[in-house]
């Protein structure tokens, strides 16, 4: 303990040396508190607040006005080259998505439009968050033998590692949808079912 | 007694025993598809192969008899050579469907392909597809002849072991494969086991078929309660996904390996007699319907025996303990009521009617433990009579353990019983049509959650290990009776089985010098006068 206590005071002697490394930290540090202790003191103008809000005000609306003239103006094909704002319209235009992001999953099919995946659980086995859960039955064609009777994933728990689409050996799980915007009333509907994940 | 020199290492075996068995002696394990400890040797896979030196060729270590001064090599290089040259032959025309084969986990193909194959195809013919897929041959098993390997353990195993012949390996070369004989099903009662010794996914079982991958198994060492041989079991349970299929623990039982008891095969009948432990399940105790907590109903037993003891009246105490119970189980009882409450009326040999049997596993008796009870009970009741004195009313106090008396007798016995009987109280893990008629249900645990031991008719005392909690609000039998004691005043003071074990080597004579260490899991023979 006393060598603890000695550590500290050569810890703080270091911290309060003028010329140490510490030295420029400190300075910011004492100038930050004198600015806020020695705050100047409002004139009658300042105190209305209406210059403050007038320059708010003007600032708002040069945007708002700009990047109205230059929208009109880019519908009716002129300056094409200046741009407006930049916010992408997001509901109605989404944005551009890397080819290899993961998005939400989806089953693939054979060509007869029934699943493609085996139930084989792989995915089950290496999801990390155990999202999925899988209940395996008897297929009638004896060639394809066994196909998922139930097939959910909790998107609740998942957290698109992507480790599902790599384990599985038939191709029959990919993050290829490009949906991004999962959100549901009930964490019950957050369970996607083998028809949701059909519907691609 | 030849000595010879496997990888480096010594042994000394008897003459005559093969290259692969002093192998394992060592705990070198060589791969092996055809060959079975307990099966005729075939010699047909030749996976096996190893270098015996100064032989050009190698030889196969399942057939090859050990003679002095040899020195074996199971890992050389040539060795490993064809090993994996082996393994493409055997893959050939294997379809290597392992997503959808149940086999994958525990599947040797598969296996030594990682650990020794590992090439790519070489193949550029099309594989040889047999007519069917996967078929049922049987009430248990499905033969998918594809994944076939041709190592004919299942054909010697119904040559040999049951001796029932339903299977052969039918046409030549390409065309060969595995089928039941026209006309012939697989139904005999030990069929379930060929599934165990198929290395490969061409035999499956109907029931576990689907069901779960095998690498979520747990496994809990264990022992058949189906009947009196205690067949050496493991009860295999998948704790990973409780929410899915309806909540089932027990996936499947497999044999385990008792040179005394069961060799490495289990009768069907007990490979599938498992789904009471998930099933129909007394969950909390209840008192004429109700659902009430565990100390109210303890107080209402331990009440009841407290004015009979009281009265000197303890002769009016009926106990039909139970052959399923365990060892520990029963020395409870016989603390409990006939120390404790000195006069109790005590039997468990309910008169059941004889099950069917055979010369290999299956007895009549099926109860894992009716040497145990007599040799722990020590009964001088009858269990006929304590029915019948309660009939006639002289039983104020009925103590069943897990009996379902309208099987047994009647349902105008047990009627009469409900009506005569001051408390009729049923303490069991089932539910069954007795529960209706008794005024309090207790629930105890099932043997796959108990500690304890079984003996079997041959007066051998093995362990069963617990595999999971109690389902619901159950206890195991022995505790709920200390509990009862204890509230009588007399604790006994167990806290676990292996307490119980001491005391009941201590006690009894024919449990003398036994403990759970000394006992481990192959069993200890009772000391019988």
């Amino acid at each position: 303990m006393g060598n603890m206590t000695e550590k500290r005071r050569l810890e703080l002697e270091k911290y309060f040396d003028p010329k140490g490394s510490f030295a420029s930290l400190r300075m910011a540090q004492m100038k930050r508190a004198w600015k806020q202790s020695n705050r100047r003191e409002l004139n009658w103008l300042e105190n209305t607040y209406i210059p403050t809000l007038m320059e708010g005000l003007w600032l708002t609306s040069k945007h708002f006005f700009y990047n109205l003239t230059f929208h009109v103006f880019h519908l009716f094909g002129l300056y094409k080259e200046i741009p407006a704002a930049v916010t992408y319209q997001y509901p109605e235009k989404p944005r551009p998505l890397a080819l290899r992001l993961r998005t939400r999953h989806r089953l693939t099919k054979r060509e007869d439009g029934s699943v493609r995946c085996v139930a084989c659980m792989m995915c089950e086995t290496i999801c990390p968050a155990r999202c999925i859960e899988i209940t395996a039955a008897e297929h009638p064609d004896p060639n394809i033998e066994k196909y998922p009777f139930e097939f959910n994933i909790d998107l609740g728990k998942c957290v698109y590692c992507g480790f599902c689409v790599e384990a599985c050996p038939e191709d029959a799980i990919r993050m290829d949808t490009n949906k991004l915007d999962i959100a549901e009333y009930t964490r019950q509907n957050m369970i996607y079912n083998k028809k949701r994940l059909m519907e691609g | 007694m030849p000595t010879l020199t496997i990888d480096g290492k010594q042994i000394e075996v008897p003459a005559g025993t093969t290259i692969i068995q002093a192998a394992d002696k060592l705990g070198i394990t060589i791969p092996r598809y055809c060959y079975h400890p307990a099966l005729p040797v075939s010699g047909n896979c030749r996976i096996c192969m190893i270098e015996v030196e100064k032989q050009p060729k190698l030889q196969i270590s399942c057939y090859t008899p050990v003679t002095e001064g040899m020195v074996v090599k199971t890992n050389s290089p040539k060795v490993l050579g064809v090993r994996k040259t082996i393994l493409e032959f055997l893959l050939v025309n294997h379809p290597v469907d392992c997503p959808v084969c149940d086999q994958a986990g525990e599947c040797k193909l598969q296996d030594y392909y990682m650990e020794h194959g590992q090439y790519d195809s070489r193949l550029s013919d099309v594989k040889v597809k047999k007519e069917k897929k996967a078929f049922s041959i049987g009430p248990t098993v499905m033969l998918d002849q594809e994944r076939c390997i041709l190592c004919t353990r299942c054909v010697r195993f119904t040559d040999n072991i049951t001796k029932t012949h339903e299977f052969g390996v039918f046409n030549r070369g390409d065309h060969s494969q595995l089928d039941v004989y026209p006309g012939k099903q697989l139904d005999n009662s030990y069929s379930g086991n060929v599934v165990d010794i198929c290395p490969v996914g061409a035999l499956t079982d109907k029931d576990f078929r689907f069901k779960c991958r095998v690498w979520y198994l747990d496994k809990t060492k264990s022992v058949c309660p189906g009947c009196s041989m205690g067949c050496n079991i493991t009860v295999e349970w998948d704790k990973m996904r409780p929410a899915q299929l309806k909540k089932a623990r027990v996936m499947r039982l497999k044999p385990r390996h008792n040179q005394d008891v069961n060799d490495y095969w289990m009768c069907d009948k007990g490979r599938y007699k498992y789904r009471f432990i998930d099933e129909n399940r007394i969950q909390h105790p209840q008192l004429n319907d109700d659902v009430i907590l565990w100390d109210r109903a303890i107080d209402t037993v331990a009440q009841a025996l407290k004015s009979l003891k009281s009265f000197n009246r303890t002769d009016r105490i009926g106990v039909l303990a139970s052959a399923q119970l365990t060892n520990e189980d029963l020395f409870v009882i016989r603390k409990l009521f006939k120390e404790t409450l000195k006069g109790a009326q005590v039997d468990f040999r309910v008169p059941q009617p004889p099950g069917d049997s055979d010369s290999f596993l299956i007895k009549a008796d099926k109860n894992p433990n009716t040497a145990g009870a007599l040799n722990i009970l020590e009964p001088d009741a009858d269990a006929a009579g304590i029915v019948q004195k309660a009939i006639s009313g002289d039983i104020d106090l009925l103590y069943v353990f897990g009996h379902d008396l309208i099987a047994l007798w009647d349902k105008k016995t047990v009627e009469q019983i409900s009506r005569k009987a001051k408390l009729f109280v049923y303490q069991g893990s089932n539910i069954n049509d007795t529960c209706n008629y008794a005024h309090l249900n207790l629930p105890s645990s099932v043997y796959a959650e108990k500690t304890g031991t079984f003996t079997n008719c041959q007066g051998r005392v093995q362990r069963i290990w617990p595999a999971f909690l109690p389902i619901g609000e159950a206890k195991g039998d022995w505790d709920i009776l200390s509990l009862l004691s204890a509230k009588l005043g007399v604790p006994l003071g167990y806290q676990d089985s292996q307490e119980i074990f001491k005391d009941i080597a201590a006690t009894l004579a024919p449990f003398s010098e036994m403990s759970y260490e000394k006992i481990s899991d192959k069993g200890m023979l009772l000391k019988l006068l």
